[in-house]
């Protein structure tokens, strides 16, 4: 019962990792850029989020809304301003415009909210549904993280496969070139995918932040990094692969946690990532591209 | 194409050498005498060694990111086993060798030697994966180190060396001491580095890192650099030397984290975390790949630039932040680009000629 | 390396050599060689025996698998059936740089120097098995480093006058106009030591006189190192001036081989460069 339990909070966590993964691999994918400044812009959600609802008295949904308008449109302003001028720079220049971002992301929301922790308040209260008798506890929150998840893998699936702005977001991952020439607008095209991928960390913010409730300019940090980590393990690039690695990752992290030491389940969790990278060096779900000769 | 236009490259570089070594020496001294006659205020005497520190760290990750060209997210994690392995052995040698530099040398080569071992077992790994996946790799290696040393305990009493992992069972007799203490890291640590010792250790990592880049070993990084299958279609061996500039870059991170924790009475290994690798990233980037001047002006640099924002308090951070995404935004702009190349008196000469 | 049992087939019948080298042992036997890419049999049941100091083409329509065939023998790709004996030697559970070391060097149609170091530095880097000195005589500059690098610079000059690029050796290779950087490939795999030149598409993008340069070089080349040479080309006034036999591939199998003058007049051939005639 135990085991369930820590099963449940693993793949609990790993639905945010999944969702937060998702955001790097898209943009990954489309932009081949390592986006540092998206674990940022969780926090901005979260931040959004808990001004919304505690002090203007917001229904908690309603709260998560405003905070994917405000991260969708922060997104799309960031990749404008910081990447859209660096597209045929270096990839380390991109790379260290990311960071400069995150910086830049972090140091605001001190000046703006202070570095005192705020406790974010559950979106959908602290609440649990009891099984077998009450021996297995599971929160509302964690139902919801998983539902969402689920939900929002469904739904990007189905429009990455089925539209036509998801094929034109596949094509521009392909080959940007050949995507401009049969009509595509590249640059729209690259704007929404950090548009969807902003909106999402929103959503994973509001969840992080319910389950984890101490919200600081610093809070997107690791989680940002783990995700990343998530998405490489998956197959950096492929949405599937972003969504098993998250949630691989998650169960990783409680139950190393929970049965080798809490002190080194950091450690735990990178080892696994190394011997997974050795063994499939393209991630679980990744494709390994050849070099043509 | 007339032959006149293009750059001569054994001129460039030789110059771009001596040029190095002059601006240190020059910077050395200016230094010396600014703080000898009271010109530095304190704070800037303290972070003499520091700057020499991370100039070090910076030429080092150099070596990999600019002449090797792979990119590494867990640079800090070699400055970590050095500045511990190194402050260790100081300690274990304190009544061994009395004379404070030759111990801090000492210290700084066991330093060296142990990050090197840690790059050799990192680099096994890490080096048959490529690009994105391989910085991931250096990342994660990275966080186990910290948290590894996090969790380490390391005691030394009459029976000798006595070390334990998570809780604190070396169990020492008495009159022993407990150097590493987990998560409390070292503390107590006798401030014998000095900045005479960080230039000489910065002039040491220039003259390796400038002789290994101008020899067949040199040739072969960048080689693999610019293409690794016509690399080993000429039958180089891409591991053997990626592993070489792997460890090198490791044995001088390891010397110049012995050096900078021994600037310090305390340290800890939450001070070499990611943000730490990624500062050194970005002295690199900024610096120019492959440009160990570069390097050395940004790691000055950027390390002062946080004091001297430091009157606008609260805003530094961010004025720091802004700062690096407009440097970035400058130097990657082809319009700024040429206008600084045209600027630059020995391309101009160059062409003359 | 382990070095997997192979058996060795002998098949004269399908072999042809230049008088000349008769009487030596080949310097390159492909037996049976085959690779399956993506599903396709890219190539297959490739045979071929070059002699010691046989200038050889390999021609045939886009697509029909003659880089792939550089790859196989360079190891790029491992091969999936067949034996490559080199000097004799299997090269089974070789990689590329194995093979190099055994023998083979090669250049790449899409031109693949290494753009940031000088001329002289992209040829000396081909060197580097053969110098001498390692790791801490280079940091203290012992005096062995220096006796090999002077020697080295020597060699590199001395190989680029055969294509009159001394001049050049301080030049970063990137800014070389396009015919010397195919000229200075081909120096880069001389300065290996090889027994067998793989040229791919040398003459590419070049206009007629860089052509005619080009063919004297190669047989100059030829002449200096007494070494084998397969070049694929589409310049057949190149391939019919130069070469003492071709081998003719299409879709990925060998159509036809022969001297120059039988290749031309091959009606296998004709047809595949040329496409069938539509009877009646």
């Amino acid at each position: 019962m135990i085991f369930l339990n820590f099963l449940i909070s693993g793949i609990s966590l790993g639905s945010i990792y999944a969702i937060i993964a998702l955001g790097y691999t898209m943009v990954y994918g489309i932009a081949k850029m390592l986006n540092f400044a998206h674990g940022d812009v969780i926090m901005v959600g979260a931040y959004v989020c808990f001004y919304a609802v505690s002090r203007y008295g917001l229904n908690p949904f309603a709260g998560v809304a405003l905070a994917m308008l405000v991260c969708t449109v922060l997104g799309m302003v960031v990749e404008r301003l910081a990447y859209k001028p660096l597209r045929q720079a270096p990839s380390l220049a991109v790379l260290i415009t990311a960071i400069g971002m995150s910086y830049f992301l972090q140091n605001t929301a001190l000046l703006l909210w202070s570095s005192n922790p705020k406790v974010f308040p559950s979106i959908i209260g602290r609440g649990a549904f009891k099984l077998f008798d009450g021996r297995l506890s599971v929160s509302h929150v964690t139902v919801l993280t998983i539902a969402s998840c689920v939900v929002i893998m469904a739904v990007l699936s189905l429009f990455i496969g089925k539209t036509r702005l998801g094929k034109a977001m596949r094509a521009c991952s392909e080959d940007k070139g050949a995507a401009q020439l049969m009509g595509i607008n590249v640059n729209a095209t690259i704007s929404l995918t950090f548009a969807i991928g902003s909106g999402l960390a929103a959503i994973a913010g509001a969840l992080l932040c319910s389950a984890y409730p101490t919200l600081m300019p610093t809070t997107g940090a690791l989680p940002g990094i783990k995700a990343f980590t998530a998405a490489v393990f998956g197959g950096i690039g492929s949405i599937p692969g972003a969504f098993l690695g998250g949630i691989m990752l998650g169960v990783i992290e409680i139950f190393a946690k929970a049965y080798i030491s809490s002190q080194l389940s950091d450690a735990v969790v990178f080892a696994v990532l190394i011997i997974v990278l050795l063994v499939k060096p393209a991630g679980l779900l990744g494709r390994m591209t050849q070099e043509k000769v | 194409m007339t032959m006149r236009r293009l750059i001569n490259l054994k001129r460039v570089e030789a110059r771009r050498i001596y040029l190095t070594y002059a601006v240190v020496i020059v910077a050395y001294a200016v230094c010396q005498v600014m703080s000898s006659t009271k010109f530095l205020s304190s704070s800037m005497r303290g972070m003499l060694v520091p700057i020499c520190a991370y100039m070090v760290m910076a030429v080092s990750l150099n070596l990999v990111v600019g002449v090797l060209g792979e990119l590494s997210l867990g640079h800090a994690g070699f400055m970590s086993v050095g500045a511990f392995s190194g402050v260790a052995a100081a300690i274990i040698m304190q009544k061994t060798i009395t004379y404070a530099p030759l111990r801090l040398a000492v210290a700084m080569i066991i330093a060296a030697i142990f990050a090197a071992i840690a790059g050799f077992l990192i680099g096994i790994p890490v080096l048959r994966l490529k690009g994105d996946y391989l910085a991931i790799v250096t990342l994660a290696f990275g966080e186990i180190i910290k948290s590894v040393l996090n969790n380490f305990y390391l005691g030394m009493d009459s029976g000798g060396l006595h070390f334990s992992m998570l809780t604190d069972t070396t169990r020492l007799l008495k009159g022993g001491r407990l150097i590493i203490r987990g998560p409390m890291g070292i503390s107590g640590i006798q401030k014998i580095a000095t900045f005479p010792a960080g230039f000489i250790l910065l002039m040491i990592s220039l003259m390796i890192v400038f002789n290994l880049v101008n020899s067949r070993s040199g040739r072969a990084f960048m080689a693999i650099r610019d293409d690794r299958i016509a690399a080993e279609s000429i039958g180089l061996d891409i591991t053997k030397y990626k592993m070489m500039a792997f460890v090198m870059s490791a044995a001088l991170a390891g010397a110049a984290g012995a050096l900078f924790a021994m600037n310090y009475s305390t340290i800890v290994a939450n001070k070499f975390d990611f943000n730490t690798s990624i500062l050194i990233l970005v002295f690199v980037v900024l610096g120019g790949q492959g440009n160990m001047l570069g390097s050395i002006i940004a790691a000055a640099a950027l390390t002062i630039l946080p004091e001297k924002l430091r009157q606008f308090s609260e805003y530094r951070m961010l004025l720091y932040a802004v700062i690096l995404i407009v440097t970035m935004l400058a130097t990657n702009n082809a319009e700024i680009k040429e206008f600084l190349g045209r600027l630059n008196p020995f391309r101009r000469k160059e062409e003359a000629e | 390396m382990t070095k997997a049992k192979t058996k060795y087939i002998p098949v004269p019948s399908r072999a042809i050599l230049p008088e000349r080298d008769i009487a030596r042992d080949p310097v390159l036997e492909c037996v049976n060689l085959g690779i399956t890419l993506g599903g396709i049999k890219a190539v297959d049941d490739f045979n071929l025996t070059i002699g010691r100091t046989e200038i050889a083409g390999l021609i045939g329509p886009n697509g029909a698998g003659k880089t792939t065939v550089f790859n196989l023998l360079t190891k790029v790709y491992q091969p999936t059936t067949g034996t490559i004996l080199l000097n004799g030697r299997d090269t089974h559970g070789m990689d590329t740089r194995q093979v190099n070391k055994a023998g083979i060097a090669r250049t790449f149609q899409n031109i693949r120097l290494f753009k940031n170091l000088s001329v002289a530095d992209n040829v000396k880097v081909a060197m580097n098995n053969e110098m001498r000195y390692n790791m801490l005589s280079a940091i203290l500059r012992l005096p062995n480093y220096k006796r090999e690098e002077i020697a080295a610079h020597r060699r590199a000059l001395k190989l680029l006058s055969i294509f009159d690029m001394q001049n050049m050796a301080d030049v970063p290779a990137g800014s070389l106009p396009y015919g010397a950087q195919r000229r200075l490939e081909i120096v880069r795999a001389l300065a290996t030591n090889p027994t067998l030149l793989l040229l791919d598409e040398p003459a590419a993008g070049m206009n007629p006189s860089e052509t005619a340069e080009l063919l004297d070089s190669i047989r100059k080349v030829h002449e200096m190192f007494q070494i084998a040479i397969i070049l694929i080309e589409h310049d057949m006034s190149l391939v019919m001036n130069i070469c003492d036999g071709i081998c003719v591939l299409n879709f990925g199998q060998i159509i036809a081989k022969g001297t120059p003058d039988e290749i031309q007049n091959n009606p296998a051939v004709i047809e595949a460069y040329l496409g069938r005639k539509k009877e009646g």
